[in-house]
């Protein structure tokens, strides 16, 4: 009783030394001087750190430090940066980085950090003082790897069920990948072990893939995914296929090519499949559509009609790289309980220009989008029009919510983390 | 006098660049001005390395100043005829998906869009005869 008491009485004590600790965030956030991206109304960017390398996903613990998953090793030699913020003006002051391996996945959970790489899911004990980068556990290992759509983003829901994206290391599961003239392979037999997500523990050491459960299938590559805490369902916006017009002239144009196949957002429920390799959505026509690889034509839906539909669709090759829905009490009425979408930004709309290269908004309720999306940020890769993705100077990655609800945005070219506020005006 | 020596000469470096190049080549060069590589070039490889060459990064390489397309034709040929399915490290940066096979493209094509990659995007290496790739398919 008296030690409950005691714990009670510490943990009232640390919280007050914290919030004394935490600067006066409205007060002294320093806004960028020179506009670096374009922000809706109302809102106003601080780069926090302007190139840390190739940056991939972000999050941020609840005193508002940032840890940044890197694709390539930092230039102290490490895949995990952390950045902190002592003065309050929203930039980063204090940057450290640890962990040996190179990897996508990021995330919180309990008293933890858990990174993967592209075929093991770690994590790290969070202590007082910091991350304890000698203390590796690993929770998942030997994760099918292939060079080709490899990353094991991860996420892990408030009840510590550990999801992973394991991409399919194709295009459209043809017999020789993305080759002209070859046929889809049917049964698909990539999705055994590829192309959906996959259910573990997070509390657990050492499972194999064979220890988790295939929780959906018939999703090429879920970069973007994030768990709804409102809705408690797991949501996914896969990368849709590449090359219709290349593969397929006689059915599919240039033009056609630009816009198909959509970028779906799908509500994920155990045990769905989606549709991949064997069919495509079609936001133009409201179809789901077969694949030409599966006798498809680019009008027939034949054994895709009962598949699901996604709950928004979106111009296609945009490729999502991440969702995160929006709790925050920061941001006005209207994105609460909304999702962000970052959109990396499209290579396959050649020869016409591409898309994507910006963070999107959709409004949400009960699992619904209740408008259409729009653009929330744009201007990264710099230039009005991009052609060659050689050309972008940043590309939109990650995305994370802070404790005060300001957005934080990972750029994967330059390693450039960007925090967005409300400032309203 | 002094003019129809420059008409003649004119018209002999015209008669001898015809005859070096192959017909094809020259035909659809005379009639509408583009490169017959430049064709191929924007329907079959645009799409992944990109209207400048410079590819995608991280996922599909540049073809400029590369050793792949500036080096040995015979292996340049491969990649067009065979793909390309192994981690390869150009300029600096390492590259893992994969390369299809083109081998459905005619020789005369790849030549075309092989001596259009090794004269444009900054490049400058000699041309690819059709010769020269019906040797490397023909040796597979
Ligand atoms: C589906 C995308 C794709 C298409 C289409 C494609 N390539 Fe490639 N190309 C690649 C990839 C990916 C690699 C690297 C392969 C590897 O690492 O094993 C590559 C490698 C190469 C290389 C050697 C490396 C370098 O960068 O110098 C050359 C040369 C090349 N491609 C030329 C072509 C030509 C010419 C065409 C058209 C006939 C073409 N490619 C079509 C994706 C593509």
């Amino acid at each position: 009783m008296t030690k409950t008491i005691y714990s009670i009485g510490f943990r009232i004590f640390s919280l007050y030394l914290m919030l004394y600790a935490l600067p006066n965030a409205a007060q002294s956030l320093k806004p960028d001087a020179k506009k670096t991206i374009i922000v809706q109304k109302g809102f106003d960017v601080i780069t926090i750190v302007p190139s840390l390398g190739r940056a991939r996903h972000i999050t941020v613990d609840s005193n508002g430090t940032i840890y940044v998953r890197m694709n390539e090793y930092n230039i102290d030699g490490k895949g995990i940066v952390v950045l902190k913020d002592t003065d309050g003006d929203g930039r980063a002051d204090i940057i450290n980085s640890f962990g040996d391996f190179t990897g996508t996945g990021i995330a919180l959970y309990k008293n933890y950090l858990y990174a993967s790489s592209d075929s093991v899911v770690y994590r790290f004990p969070l202590t007082a003082t910091g991350i304890d980068a000698s203390k590796l556990d690993t929770i998942v290992n030997g994760l099918p790897y292939n060079p080709q759509h490899g990353s094991k983003n991860i996420v892990i829901a408030p009840d510590g069920k550990l999801y992973v994206n394991i991409g399919a290391p194709s295009n459209a599961c043809q017999e020789v990948d993305r080759t002209k003239g070859s046929k889809g392979m049917d049964p698909c037999p990539l999705l055994e072990t590829y192309g959906g997500i996959w259910q573990f523990d997070a509390n657990k050491l050492n499972q194999k893939q064979s220890d988790g459960i295939r929780y959906a299938s018939g999703l090429r590559n879920c970069v973007a995914m994030d768990w709804d805490i409102l809705t408690k369902h797991l949501y996914a916006l896969p990368h849709g296929r590449d090359q219709l017009n290349t593969l397929y002239p006689e059915f599919y144009s240039n033009e056609q090519n630009a816009e198909l196949p959509s970028e779906e957002l799908f509500q994920i429920t155990k045990g769905t499949s989606y549709g991949w390799p064997y069919c495509y959505f079609d936001h133009l026509q409201n179809k789901k559509l077969l694949s030409p690889e599966y006798g498809g034509d680019s009008k027939i839906t034949g054994r895709c009609d009962t598949m699901p539909k996604p709950i928004i669709a979106f111009p296609g090759h945009w490729a999502p790289n991440d969702l995160l829905f929006y709790h925050g009490n920061m941001f006005p009425e209207k994105y609460k309980h909304g999702v962000f979408i970052a959109f990396h930004g499209s290579w396959n709309r050649a020869p016409l220009k591409q898309g994507g290269y910006f963070v999107a908004f959709v409004p949400m309720k009960d699992g619904k989008p209740t408008g259409t999306w729009e653009v929330f940020a744009e201007g990264f890769a710099g230039g009005k029009e991009i052609t060659s993705p050689n050309d972008a100077k940043h590309r939109p990655m990650g995305l994370a919510e802070g404790p005060d609800g300001s957005l934080y945005i990972s750029d994967s070219v330059a390693g450039t983390i960007y925090r967005i506020i409300y400032v309203n005006k | 006098m002094y003019k129809s020596l420059i008409v003649i000469t004119t018209c002999l470096i015209l008669i001898i660049s015809y005859q070096s190049l192959n017909a094809e080549t020259v035909s659809s060069n005379i009639i509408t001005g583009v490169h017959p590589g430049k064709v191929v070039y924007e329907t079959y490889c645009l799409t992944c390395h990109q209207a400048d060459g410079y590819g995608v990064p991280g996922l599909n390489p540049p073809i400029v100043k590369t050793e792949w397309v500036l080096g040995d034709k015979n292996r340049l040929i491969n990649i067009v005829l065979k793909g390309l399915n192994t981690p390869i490290n150009v300029n600096g940066q390492t590259y893992r998906n994969p390369m299809p096979s083109h081998a459905f493209l005619t020789d005369v094509e790849i030549a075309n869009v092989l001596t259009y990659v090794r004269s444009n995007f900054g490049n400058k290496a000699s041309a690819i005869t059709t010769a020269e790739v019906q040797t490397v398919r023909a040796a597979k």
